[in-house]
């Protein structure tokens, strides 16, 4: 009794008995224990946490989401293995390798975790780390918020992983259903994990998206109209304004849900006056404009990627701005072809699958647009160029495919099968995966000094490419077989076995690309000598970021730069301007705060002991919160300067190439 | 060299397909098999919409070919390199619009067959409709004959060239009803009943099942739906009528409970709104909540 008030609902039976669930909690135990091993006996802890723990430079904060991110894409890739497996074995007689539960708790994992904190994650570990540098700015708006923002997303994270070890995760999907979701049918505390992570890394991205909203908005270079703002900086600013709008909508709806299984309340269960229907409602008012704050992005960056390495000017820079815009828009009318399949009139099915069917049309320009900035280009097939090709392919056919959903007669007979998945897929792999991926090779330089290794990276593509043809070509045909999704079990006489074999297949292609990925860092980390970025400019590319040197120093711009063009570093280059001793002044940048580890450690907590029922915690970690808030926000000496003779100094150690 | 390896990869992805189709060319595609009228219209969409996009999609493919070889920097003799064209009212004017265009004619295709083809709208025949009353339980679907006043479990037999009046709720997670080669799915929605419609125009054993996942059963939830002859289908009902089992607010409270795989079961006599009472019950009134109140 006293144990029960003092633990709520954790006991010891809460940790996972079986060989695979198991190992998932080992995996997340030993790191837990290995990494301070490591630290304490390389006497790095002094290192990591002033370089990087309560460090508020936005470039480190940045690579901090990716490494997040990283680890979190290992994890996903994990329980895709897991479930191409399962599929591939269990028909007939065999069961396969995890039960039903099981199945279902790693199908929500994967799907959440690939959204929130792979999608999620590189992206705004890609913006913060490149966006300031290329609208010439020193910082972000509010670079306290931005480490916030990064610890809630990483606090949401440790707390989705934690689930390995004690507890269970949701079996509900990864967008949670009710009245599957609700107390009734669920429950276990795996929902309340799902609430939780994702409320606390939800609020992080919100907080993210008002912080770059701001800083495009109010920080860029003198000069920089919003029409001369590079694609990549148009397609964030997309992004965050959609951030801003259908956030709120997710944080409601997660709130009501845990209403409803924490205190009883009544807003989707089926009994009491409930209505799951407005759940779904209001989960995709969020989750369609969510897909599309992870691809424009992507598209952004493929502009960058297309003109650099085409070496000339994006073709038809305004009618990619107005594509955006219209996407932006479009993307709150969509909502309903997610369940077509609800029964609502033909009225309204008609009307959503048209609005959906238009966002094509943007699209499809910008299509057109890249294929046309590479005309009379001059075309170099490094890596990003790759990843830029097969993602033509494949959104190209993907988006066929989404329009064919958007037909709601035809999507009743789609909807929830395997062609489904594969298309999403297409989607989230061919368009934003490859485009962060793309991105990322992209800017490697500028963000750690050195190039990646070319060779590796190729093998890496061919890999993701072919591995991703494998995995989901099947899944389209399984589709058209009458295959639904989430299945751990299928009939013998169906004949999908084959199919489901090729997609785990495919499933081992994809990880051999990571393993070149990986690979692929440790060798260029390795080798790092022989490829070291001098120039701070490795692509000959065409904006702002860069013109300073790789890595950049900790100010960014030791001259904040004044633009005239929308590809200012390359018409600066074309003008062979140099700088001629430039006058350095006094640089002002934010001090380290350990305050949003604090903040978030508190919200981690405060999640964790939300989802036991440890009572007394609750209120006591929820006022450690609000405390930790205002004692930050009543310090006034948040900045420090580092003065012209030292900017000087750093300035004159810059390594030089042929550029500026 | 280059081309060797070009037509190496070339022959390759072409022994793959034709691998695949000769794997394929013998599996049950249920969607292209379709055996009733909604299913038949519904799979001519498909084919009509994917053949409208080919429009977009091979010149996007011709282009991004030819441009990707012509403008490759390894050609830089030949082809021609304006480093500062980035604009042409003309060409973007095209591309804005023909996808437009398309689009436009999808649109009005889409208003009308999603019109036409809404699982509420009754079939047009001369023929009595059949009702069904469809029950997605914790893990089997339940069949329920209103008219006939039998009922049936994970297996539903229906005449052919007959309209079919499906009525559908859950009495707990959310499922999804579908036959897909009789017609498209619809949800299964507790405290609300959802109408699907369909005609098969040949006899045969189709596979339904649920395409929602509802919980640990889920994939168990298979069911054979039987269309047979009129005459067929009212002997199957005559000597479902003889059988002993009675479904009853007690026998359906026993059924409700959650169990996995169930084999095909018949009730030969069905209490009276016994599917009225399963959507009443989550209806959620006022009454109910005061109920629940007091049980906690």
């Amino acid at each position: 009794m006293l144990l029960a008030n003092v633990l709520g609902k954790l006991n010891a039976d809460q940790f996972p008995h079986d060989p695979i669930a198991a190992g998932g909690a080992l995996t997340v135990v030993g790191a837990m224990i290995v990494i301070p091993v490591l630290l304490t006996y390389f006497k790095r802890w002094g290192w990591l946490w002033n370089n990087w723990l309560t460090s508020l430079d936005h470039k480190k904060i940045g690579i901090m989401y990716l490494l997040v991110s990283g680890i979190m894409l290992l994890r996903g890739v994990a329980d895709a293995l897991m479930m191409r497996t399962q599929q591939a074995v269990s028909t007939g007689a065999n069961s396969g390798i995890l039960d039903a539960e099981h199945f279902q708790q790693v199908f929500s994992a994967h799907g959440s975790i690939m959204i929130f904190f792979v999608g999620m994650g590189f992206m705004f570990g890609i913006i913060n780390v490149i966006l300031p540098q290329q609208i010439g700015s020193r910082d972000v708006a509010f670079p306290f918020l931005n480490s916030v923002s990064f610890w809630l997303f990483a606090a949401g994270a440790i707390l989705m992983n934690v689930s390995l070890v004690v507890g269970e995760f949701s079996s509900a999907g990864w967008l949670a259903y009710p009245p599957l979701s609700e107390l009734k049918f669920s429950p276990g505390v795996g929902v309340d994990y799902w609430i939780w992570s994702l409320q606390i890394a939800g609020v992080g991205s919100l907080l993210s998206g008002i912080n770059f909203f701001t800083t495009i908005i109010k920080m860029r270079a003198a000069g920089m109209t919003l029409m001369k703002m590079p694609m990549f900086a148009w397609s964030v600013l997309g992004s965050m304004a959609l951030v801003i709008t259908a956030f709120p909508i997710l944080t409601v709806t997660l709130a009501l849900l845990a209403l409803d299984r924490s205190l009883g309340m009544h807003f989707f269960t089926t009994d009491g006056g409930g209505n799951a229907m407005m759940y779904i409602n209001l989960i995709w008012a969020w989750g369609h404009p969510e897909v599309y704050i992870l691809i424009l992005p992507a598209f952004g960056i493929f502009s960058e990627i297309v003109a650099t390495f085409s070496r000339k000017r994006l073709f038809g820079y305004t009618s990619m701005v107005w594509a955006i815009g219209a996407i932006v828009f479009l993307s709150f009318t969509v909502w309903l072809h997610h369940f077509f399949t609800m029964g609502a009139g033909a009225d309204v099915n008609s009307f959503f699958g048209i609005m959906t069917m238009v966002i094509s049309i943007p699209t499809g320009v910008k299509i057109f647009n890249w294929l046309f900035t590479m005309y009379r280009g001059r075309i170099r097939l490094a890596t990003p160029m790759l990843w830029f090709l097969g993602f033509v392919v494949t959104f190209t056919i993907g988006g066929v495919f989404g329009v064919l959903l958007s037909v709601p007669p035809a999507d009743f007979q789609l909807h929830n099968s395997l062609f489904l998945v594969a298309h999403f897929h297409t989607m989230i792999i061919g368009g934003v995966l490859f485009g962060y991926f793309a991105g990322l090779t992209y800017w490697f330089p500028k963000i750690f000094g050195f190039k990646l290794n070319e060779r590796l990276g190729k093998y890496a593509f061919w890999f993701w490419l072919s591995g991703f043809v494998l995995a989901f070509v099947p899944l389209y045909i399984l589709g058209l077989m009458g295959a639904t999704r989430r299945l751990n079990h299928y009939d013998a006489s169906l004949g999908w076995q084959g199919l489901f074999i090729v997609a785990a297949v495919g499933v081992v292609l994809v990880c051999i690309g990571i393993f070149f990925q990986v690979l692929q860092l440790v060798v260029s980390f390795l080798l790092r000598k022989n490829h070291t970025d001098m120039t701070g400019d490795p692509w000959n590319a065409r904006t702002l970021e860069w013109s300073t040197a790789s890595p950049s120093p900790v100010y960014n711009f030791a001259v904040l730069p004044t633009v005239r063009d929308r590809d200012e570093f390359w018409e600066m280059k074309q003008r062979k301007e140099s700088l001629k001793q430039p006058k350095y002044e006094a640089i002002e940048l934010p001090k380290n705060s350990p305050f949003g580890l604090y903040i978030a450690i508190a919200a981690g907590v405060f999640g964790f002991a939300v989802i036991w029922q440890i009572v007394w915690l609750i209120p006591i970690a929820l006022l450690a919160v609000i405390a930790l808030i205002i004692v930050r926000s009543s310090d006034t000496d948040t900045e420090y300067r580092i003065s012209a003779a030292q900017v000087a100094a750093i300035e004159a150690a810059r390594p030089r190439g042929q550029v500026v | 060299m280059k081309y060797k390896k070009l037509i190496f990869i070339a022959l390759a992805v072409a022994a793959l397909v034709a691998l695949s189709i000769w794997y394929l060319h013998d599996k049950p595609f249920a969607l292209f098999e379709s055996r009733g009228v909604i299913a038949h219209e519904e799979r001519k969409l498909m084919v009509f919409t994917l053949a409208l996009s080919l429009v977009v999609v091979i010149p996007v493919f011709a282009l991004l070919i030819g441009i990707v070889w012509r403008y490759r920097d390894t050609n830089q003799k030949k082809a021609r390199y304006d480093p500062t064209w980035d604009h042409n009212r003309m060409a973007e004017t095209i591309w804005w619009l023909i996808p437009t265009a398309i689009i436009t004619v999808l649109a009005i295709v889409t208003w009308q067959s999603t019109h036409q083809l809404d699982p509420y709208r009754p079939i047009a025949s001369t023929v009595k409709p059949v009702k069904v009353q469809v029950v997605a339980l914790d893990w089997k679907w339940l069949f329920i004959y209103p008219d006939e006043r039998i009922a049936t479990v994970n297996f539903v037999q229906l005449p052919v060239n007959t309209p079919v009046d499906f009525e559908i709720t859950s009495a707990g997670p959310m499922n999804s009803f579908w036959i897909p080669q009789l017609a498209g799915q619809i949800y299964a929605m507790s405290g609300m009943s959802s109408q699907l419609h369909v005609m098969a125009d040949q006899t045969g054993d189709y596979r339904g099942s649920s395409a929602n996942l509802s919980g640990k059963g889920f994939a168990g939830m298979t069911f054979i739906t039987r269309v047979s002859s009129t005459s067929e289908y009212y002997d199957w009902v005559q000597s479902a009528k003889t059988i002993e089992s009675e479904l009853n607010q007690g026998s359906y409270d026993a059924l409700a409970l959650p169990s996995q795989n169930n084999p095909e079961t018949l009730y030969g006599y069905v209490e009276q709104n016994l599917y009225d009472t399963i959507v009443m019950k989550d209806m959620g009134s006022t009454h109910t909540t005061h109920q629940h109140g007091a049980d906690e």
